[in-house]
């Protein structure tokens, strides 16, 4: 690996960033709007968003940043940019690094202006630490982009890289607690719901939002981390210089 | 730079390559040799494999069989990273970066020196566009910056696929003349096209036809043994002495 080539890498994305400022607008806006609206339809029911702000704080830039990340790399194979870069003297480790890189920096950006909003503008109130809610927030969105890279790297082909998100990511959003708790769920599906990632972001946001603290939180937001590590693994090592 | 690299031999040496895509075998069993320092041409009708051939001499083709040397080493090895440029058939740069933001990540990449960015832009006539986007070019400017982008690290080996479809016959010209100088300064280019009138401007020609190589010759060379007076002419000849995979079949089977 090379630091020159991966910061090179997360500049050049930075820079197609700063030159679509449609793209940062739907990371940034979007959740803030649909907070937004959760909050204004249970305007009467402060105790909803206080209960599901936390949960969508979890979920939604994970959500978004899988969703950019794809399309992001969707581009860069149709486009011909990723076959000449793997001609290039750039090592997988490099782009991929240099793609999470400029992508977790996009992500804190939003995990926080969506925090932000959803306590002073939505009015959500939690019982634990603010700035924890925000850091595990980012740590979410950092897990989405990861998920999002190693997705685009398992796809062989364009047409695989358009079905990552229906097959890595609505079942997630299903089991992982945000539509029921999971204790309710039939035992297979939680088993399955203990594999998925965003259980834990989920449990993590959960936690600490309940005030219950740190201590509690702390091993999900390690088993997140951990899953962020996997997906970077496993995106460097399924990616291919060769295609068919 | 990689003293391991063989600097006798051919360019590229290709034998018994074999490649399928999806269903179809493109290349069913393909040898050829590339010398170093010339410019050889690419030539043959659209689907004939050409493209494929490339993807395999610049390591991005998986393969099923047979061996792709370059400069003496297994095509695609780390160490031929910085010898080969690729310009692939469709212009392959960021279309959301200006020409100048593409050629600076793309030397980063290749470890270049600031001024080389500047020179290659020079000398494929974008000098006008540096600041431009990519996507507000045309389709000629687009795959000149294509081109620049694959010219930046003096590759010993240059593939070009299709570099002058759609400019007009002036940038043609220059951008041929350019092939030119860099063969003279040592550089081996291989340059495929459909059109059949720029064989003229190659050291060397090989025809391919349907994944088989019809001809390997210098140009004077195809027209003495084919009778012919133009390519054209010498690879309608040769398409219909070549064994056909349909109905009217003479020769053995492929
Ligand atoms: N990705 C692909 N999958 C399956 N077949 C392909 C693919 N790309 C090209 N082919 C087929 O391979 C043959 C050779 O294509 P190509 O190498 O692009 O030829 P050329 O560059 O000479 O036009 C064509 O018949 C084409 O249909
Ligand atoms: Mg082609």
């Amino acid at each position: 690996m090379s630091p020159v080539r991966t910061f090179a890498t997360a500049r050049r994305v930075l820079t197609q960033l700063r030159h679509d400022p449609r793209s940062i607008a739907m990371v940034m806006v979007v959740p803030c709007v649909v907070l937004g609206i959760v909050a204004w339809m249970f305007n009467a029911t402060p105790m909803v968003i206080d209960r599901f702000g936390p949960m969508l704080l979890a979920i939604f830039p994970a959500f978004v940043m899988f969703l950019v990340t794809s399309v992001t790399m969707l581009r860069e194979r149709t486009s011909g940019t990723l076959e000449r870069l793997m001609t290039l003297p750039l090592a997988k480790a490099d782009f991929l690094v240099g793609y999470a890189l400029a992508f977790a920096l996009l992500a804190a950006v939003q995990a926080v202006v969506l925090t932000a909003w959803a306590h002073w503008v939505c009015g959500m109130d939690v019982s634990g630490s603010l700035a924890g809610l925000m850091a595990i927030a980012v740590l979410d969105a950092v897990l989405g982009s990861s998920l999002g890279l190693a997705a685009s790297s398992v796809a062989r082909t364009e047409f695989q890289a358009v079905q990552m998100l229906p097959v890595v990511v609505v079942p997630q959003l299903l089991i992982c607690g945000l539509l029921m708790p999971r204790d309710q769920m039939p035992t297979l599906l939680q088993w399955l719901s203990d594999a998925a990632p965003f259980t834990y972001a989920l449990e993590a946001t959960g936690d600490l939002a309940a005030g219950r603290g740190w201590a509690d939180a702390a091993p999900d937001a390690a088993m997140v981390a951990g899953f962020v590590v996997l997906s970077a693994i496993l995106g460097v090592v399924t990616l291919r210089r060769r295609t068919p | 730079m990689g003293g391991e690299l063989a600097t006798a031999g051919p360019a590229v040496r290709i034998s018994h390559l074999r490649v399928k895509r999806g269903r179809r075998l493109v290349l069913p069993d393909l040898s050829l040799e590339i010398p170093r320092g010339q410019v050889v041409g690419l030539l043959g009708p659209s689907g004939g494999g050409k493209t494929t051939l490339m993807r395999g001499i610049v390591g991005v083709q998986i393969v099923a069989g047979g061996t792709v040397e370059v400069l003496g080493r297994p095509a695609g090895a780390p160490d031929l990273r910085a010898k080969v440029g690729y310009m692939t058939q469709a212009p392959s740069v960021y279309a959301d970066l200006t020409v100048t933001e593409n050629l600076v990540y793309f030397g980063a990449l290749l470890g270049v020196a600031k001024g080389r960015v500047a020179e290659v832009i020079d000398q494929v006539g974008l000098a006008g566009q540096a600041g431009d986007k990519i996507a507000n070019l045309s389709g000629g400017q687009r795959s000149r910056a294509s081109l620049a982008a694959a010219l930046l690290g003096r590759p010993e080996l240059l593939v070009a696929d299709e570099p002058t479809v759609g400019l007009d016959p002036v940038l043609r010209a220059s951008l041929w003349q350019l092939f030119r100088e860099l063969a003279a300064q040592g550089a081996t280019l291989l340059v495929s096209s459909h059109v059949m009138d720029e064989a003229t401007r190659c050291d060397r020609l090989v025809l391919l036809h349907q994944g088989r190589v019809l001809a390997d010759a210098t140009p004077a060379g195809l027209l003495a043994s084919t009778g012919a007076v133009s390519a054209e002419e010498a690879f309608l000849t040769l398409e219909r002495q070549a064994p056909q995979t349909g109905p009217g079949q003479t020769g053995g089977a492929p």
